[in-house]
């Protein structure tokens, strides 16, 4: 018989651990599911995940992986703050959209206007516009008790809603010939997020998202509201009696991954994507909540794990157009890597115990 | 001599890194109440939880009436004829005593027989119940006795009470000793779990006592002094706390018409309690569990806030402020529930020293955490209160019950307050410990602190308190001078039996 047994104290050689023995099952499951489709399973893992760092192409994939990973850790670290503390805002896709709609309306606003406070104003608006949108979940159970999780899911399809509308209507590209969609902001020189050093993938975005690591780590290891923010985590009744302020924090945190899911959006919109589309939003928002959680919801492994995440997206693609893998197979890797991780996760507070002689 | 009931016969079960019972050894004869005392950690529970088929033995056996008897799980216990009531209820609130009593049961007869089972159980053994009313209202001897009565349904032959009187009034103590009475009248057995030596020493035939998993003694109760008794269970001398002569000073904590709704479904309201106490005195609240301590501690540490006036702090309305603005005025507290709410089971020491102490300890600097001087506030608590530790890097539920409990006092007491509030602080502790705990509270009094200590256990409040009240339903009584209170008093200060009686049959 096998049984768990709980630690005394959690075990920090499993908690760093796990991530690793994650990627690697996934690796194996990973392989008998390509076997399952007729592939060959280490050419298919070799193709994710080392094709896109060293292979042939490499040139360009390197950049795609920082334009790739930076929204996905911006949001993660966002969603991070509010993880640990339990409040769970489900609804990051919308408040990305929202962010990128707001930023990319003032930018439009301001055209064909050059100056160079447009770029710093459509940072405050994509920040603002994810911060309103998540502020809606928030406030809602601050005042009524409802379901952010719920809430802020159902709000990513209001978005996607108002996303289609603005690419058919109010945002929609006068010059256009009639295609959805508004006018590229590539083009738009005061509002281009455009790679700071040519070519290496490294624009505004993935300078903020070191930021916000950097911002994340001080707050959580060395200011008091971090403090709360895990306490109120670990043990709720304790976090009350410490002082803290639920409702604050509810605030706080939904507020926080509001408005980075929003900046993330607006630097997406602005660079790497160019214009407000139907089909803007490609999952990051939902992406990055297995990326916090492959992170340990700590600062420094949500940015590994973006790498990570944003690596098996690069090679899935290419795994998709060179060995006609489907997309689903590469989706269902994805979602194997959230699943181990939380199964071996269990091994950071249990141990396993093999069942040993009965008593005669 | 006829054959014992139950025989245990080296019974040794070890944890990881702890020897929990070590050939323990006894016999049970039909017909007696055997008492099993041993102080919080002795190797009581995992003892009954041995007969009780919860837990594998290493080694040793037990005879059932002269046959071999290993109970693989509780159901296998229960076919043989042992029951067992927990310290702690399995009871669902929201649903009637006649459903829970059904839910325990393997083969539940159609509701209308279970009750009829129900009513005549509880006649026959003086313990009044209707089974049709709601958990959820029921007082906590009232739910102790859904408890006992789901086991007598079983016509047990080994009853297995586990801290039956730690949620009971005096009264309901006595109710419960007749009913005890009763069945050992019947030639049933019952094992008898406690570390209340008067209330062994008045039921029980035979006691065994455990110290460090060992059995290291047995004794007649009747015939054994309590602190005969006591010093077995401790294997030495008992200090019993010293009370220097104290002077009161100034009213510190005046509280005054304060009322305050349940938080929650089950909680208790608070209806118009009045009480002050003075610098240096030591104020008792004594009560059965449920009957608003949570609810006051909560109301006095800033969690639930209350109207400006009704809390004063040196006459300064204090009862619409938060916990850390009460933390800076000086009105500290450490609740009752060690892991969860006094502090976070996860986090280390350093990390739990800074949950209360960062106001006061100046452990944060705009905001930003001082790490060494939390450290070295967690390194000051460990040292002054004797936490046995590794060290302040440990998680806090790594420590024993005590050692937890000794560092959530410290914690406060070492932080100076005006006003100290604690609920429960020996609940659970070792003889030892608690000891220790009582001592530092009565010390800090001599210092001028104002005490407000709150618990169940009424030898505790006896021992340390000044003046003692008593919370029933949410009211509290006048305090009086402890000197001049007999048990019966106190007895009916805290609501008597609850609306229960004897049944006189």
């Amino acid at each position: 018989m096998i049984a768990l047994e709980k630690r005394p104290q959690p075990s920090r050689a499993w908690a760093m651990a796990t991530p690793v023995a994650a990627v690697l099952a996934t690796m194996i499951a990973g392989g008998v599911l390509f076997v399952a489709l007729g592939k060959d399973p280490l050419a298919a893992i070799e193709t994710i995940f080392w094709e896109p760092l060293f292979g042939e192409f490499s040139f360009y994939y390197r950049p795609q992986l920082l334009v790739k990973g930076a929204p996905l850790v911006l949001i993660a670290i966002g969603l991070s703050l509010g993880f640990r503390a339990g409040i769970w805002n489900i609804g990051a896709e919308g408040q990305y959209i929202m962010g990128a709609i707001t930023g990319a309306g003032v930018a439009l606003a301001f055209y064909p206007m050059e100056a160079w406070y447009i770029f710093p104003l459509m940072v405050i608006a994509g920040a603002l516009g994810g911060w309103i949108w998540a502020m809606i979940p928030a406030v809602l159970r601050v005042k009524f008790g409802t379901n952010e999780i719920l809430v802020s899911l159902m709000l990513v399809y209001v978005a996607e809603q108002l996303l289609a509308s603005m690419s058919l209507g109010l945002l929609k590209n006068p010059e256009g010939y009639g295609f959805p969609g508004s006018r590229n902001l590539q083009q738009y020189p005061s509002a281009y997020n455009a790679d700071l050093i040519e070519g290496s993938g490294m624009h505004w975005g993935v300078v903020a998202a070191l930021i916000a690591v950097i911002f994340a780590y001080v707050l959580l290891n060395r200011h008091m509201l971090g403090f709360h923010i895990r306490l109120t985590g670990e043990a709720p009744k304790a976090a009350r009696f410490a002082g803290v302020r639920p409702a604050r924090l509810v605030l706080f945190c939904l507020g926080t991954s509001g408005a980075l899911a929003g900046l993330a959006g607006l630097f997406e919109v602005s660079g790497p994507s160019g214009q407000i589309s139907i089909d803007f939003n490609a999952g990051y928002g939902f992406t990055a909540i297995i990326v916090a959680f492959l992170g340990r919801l700590h600062p420094v492994g949500i940015l590994l794990a973006g790498l990570l995440m944003a690596l098996t997206y690069i090679g899935g693609d290419i795994a998709q157009s060179q060995m006609g893998l489907p997309a689903a197979a590469i989706q269902v890797f994805q979602g194997m890597l959230l699943f181990f991780l939380l199964a071996f996760d269990i091994l950071t507070n249990f141990r396993i115990r093999f069942g040993k002689a009965e008593v005669a | 001599m006829s054959v014992p009931l139950l025989s245990i016969q080296g019974l040794t079960k070890a944890y990881p890194g702890v020897v929990a019972n070590d050939h323990v050894s006894f016999d049970i004869q039909e017909g007696e109440v055997h008492a099993l005392l041993g102080e919080n950690g002795a190797g009581k529970s995992t003892l009954v939880k041995m007969i009780y088929g919860l837990v594998k033995p290493d080694s040793g056996r037990m005879l059932l009436r002269g046959e071999p008897f290993a109970p693989a799980q509780p159901r296998a216990a229960r076919a043989d004829g042992i029951a067992m009531v927990f310290q702690h209820f399995s009871l669902f609130e929201a649903l009637s005593v006649a459903e829970n009593i059904a839910l325990g049961m393997e083969d539940p007869p159609p509701m209308r027989d279970l009750a009829t089972r129900i009513r005549e159980v509880s006649e026959t053994y003086g313990l009044p119940l209707d089974p049709f009313r709601v958990v959820g209202d029921l007082s906590a001897g009232e739910r102790q006795r859904v408890e006992i009565i789901r086991c007598l349904l079983q016509q047990p032959q080994l009853l297995i009470m586990d801290e039956p009187t730690s949620v009971l009034t005096p009264q309901e103590v006595k109710i419960l000793f007749e009913t005890l009475r009763r069945l050992r009248g019947e030639g049933r057995s019952i094992l008898y779990i406690s570390h209340k030596l008067e209330e062994i020493r008045a039921l029980c035939d035979h006691a065994t006592i455990l110290r460090q998993g060992r059995n290291v003694g047995e004794c007649t109760p009747s015939e054994t002094t309590a602190r005969e008794m006591a010093e077995m269970m401790v294997g030495g001398i008992l200090q019993t706390p010293r009370r220097a002569g104290r002077e009161f000073g100034a009213v510190a904590l005046d509280v005054t018409g304060l009322s305050v709704p349940s938080p929650s479904a089950f909680g208790t309201a608070l209806k118009n309690v009045h009480f002050a106490v003075r610098r240096g005195e030591v104020l008792g609240i004594g009560g059965v569990a449920g009957n608003g301590q949570d609810e006051l501690l909560a109301v006095l540490s800033g969690e639930i806030p209350a109207d400006a006036d009704a809390v004063r702090l040196n006459d300064v309305p204090v009862g619409h402020l938060g916990p850390v603005a009460r933390r800076r005025l000086g009105l500290l507290a450490a609740p009752e529930e060690r892991l969860g709410h006094a502090a976070a089971p996860d986090m280390t020491l350093t990390e739990n020293a800074l949950l209360t102490g960062s106001v006061r300890e100046k452990l944060e600097r705009n905001g930003f955490i001082r790490w060494e001087a939390a450290r070295a506030f967690a390194e000051r608590i460990i040292a002054a209160f004797d936490v046995r530790t590794p060290g302040p890097d440990n998680a806090a539920r790594s420590l024993s019950g005590g050692n937890l409990q000794k560092f959530v006092i410290g914690r406060e007491v070492l932080q100076d307050p005006v006003v100290l509030v604690v609920n429960q602080p020996t609940w659970g502790v070792d003889a030892a410990a608690a000891a220790a705990i009582r001592q530092a509270l009565l010390d800090l009094a001599a210092q001028g602190t104002a005490v407000v200590c709150i618990s169940q256990d009424l030898d505790e409040l006896m021992e340390i308190s000044d003046r003692f009240a008593a919370l029933n339903e949410g009211r509290l009584s006048a305090p009086r001078p402890t000197a001049e209170l007999s048990v019966e008093e106190i007895g009916l200060m805290m609501g008597g039996a609850h609306g229960m009686e004897v049944a006189h049959v």
